[in-house]
């Protein structure tokens, strides 16, 4: 397998599993939106997680910022599987920022709630391997569209 | 035609993202309707009257239907406290029972705090059974928790027993959910604020402080 293949490759993986993380994000959204996080629906530690002050900013979900972040990181791997270079750039800078959000997202939910979201979770495991997958991008030298 | 793939394929997800996060909310957006006056609020004294508290007068009225087991309802409980003292006279909170049939003891504990309500103690039982949600929840046997709390709060023992397998009881609870229903409250806890649903964007400590603002002003105003 070629380094250019293989590059393809990874970013649709990542394509992929941002998709997922859009869908889990969209969902979590849905559910702030028509007030569900104070509803019966999830286990309690949802409840808590998703019903706390650190979930909205400013007033917004943060899950809608979510939608966001995945829906970029989407739109920038599709981009750099068919050669766009700048998109690979934007697409390590997109996946770094949720990377750190992630961070601290769980620190919120070790620390300071003492309670974990399986959705949000979710979202972690899909932010982690979105990163572990920019990781094992080898560097690019050829030459593409830009 | 590879040239404008990606454009393509980016506008297809966003589409499908749009779309289906737009059929989710209108399937899970709660339709509820105001909740009508209700005659039995002015008769205080009357055994099957709401559960007041606070000033029975008082310009807003909170109207919670709510379930004994759900967690988000037991932090709003705490929550609602506070209202109370930051608002005092000019609030009054009215509890409606809701118990979720996915919640295995929310029916009895709906009964033990209707029961507590027989000896004029509903609110005492109300308080008890959030602040000890954690405990009877898990429990096997959660109404022998119930009882300790009835003797805690210094209810007739005998009687509470009684009067939790009563019919009064249990017409009680089936007319609050059936008005629930009929309302079309599907979750909990589900709050009124003079009749108006509140809108689940005002969900939370500061939206629900804004509504109650704004209904004060404008009785003020009438």
């Amino acid at each position: 397998m070629t380094v250019s293949r293989f590059r393809t490759i990874i970013y649709i993986v990542a394509a992929i599993v941002s998709l997922a993380g859009l869908a889990d994000a969209t969902y979590l959204s849905v559910q702030a939106l028509t007030g569900e996080t104070l509803g019966c629906g999830g286990s309690p530690d949802c409840a808590t997680v998703l019903g706390s002050s650190y979930a909205r900013v400013g007033g917004i979900p943060v899950a809608v910022f979510g939608v966001l972040a995945y829906f970029s990181a989407f739109t920038f791997a599709i981009f750099a599987a068919f050669g766009y270079v700048r998109a690979r750039t934007f697409l390590i800078l997109v996946i770094s920022a949720m990377f750190l959000v992630t961070l601290w997202f769980l620190y919120v939910q070790a620390f300071l709630l003492h309670a974990y979201c399986r959705y949000c979770l979710f979202s972690a495991a899909t932010t982690f391997l979105l990163a572990g997958l920019v990781i094992a991008l080898p560097p690019r030298r050829d030459s593409s569209v830009s | 035609m590879k040239r404008y793939l990606p454009f393509i394929i980016v506008v297809v997800v966003a589409l499908a993202t749009v779309g289906s996060g737009a059929i989710l909310y209108r399937a899970k957006r709660p339709h509820v309707l105001p909740s009508p006056e209700d005659k039995t609020l002015s008769a205080k004294s009357s055994p099957e009257s709401p559960h007041i508290r606070g000033n029975p007068d008082a310009p807003v009225t909170l109207e919670e239907y709510g379930d004994f087991q759900c967690p988000p309802c037991g932090m709003f409980a705490a929550f609602a406290g506070q209202l109370e003292k930051e608002y005092d006279s000019r609030l009054r909170v009215i509890f409606r029972n809701f118990p979720l049939t996915m919640h295995e003891h929310a029916r009895d504990a709906a009964l033990a705090a209707e029961a507590a309500g027989m000896q004029g103690r509903f609110w005492e039982m109300h308080d008890t059974l959030y602040r000890e949600q954690d405990n009877w929840s898990k429990a096997p046997n959660a109404r022998e928790l119930f009882e300790s709390y009835a003797q805690t709060i210094g209810l007739d023992l005998n009687k509470f027993k009684s009067d939790m397998d009563s019919e009064r009881a249990k017409a009680r609870v089936d007319a609050d959910r059936q008005r629930g229903e009929s309302l079309g409250i599907q979750t909990t806890p589900t709050l009124f604020i003079n009749n108006q649903p509140l809108d689940p964007k005002d969900k939370n400590p500061e939206g629900i402080r804004a509504v109650i603002n704004a209904a004060l002003e404008k009785k003020s105003q009438t």
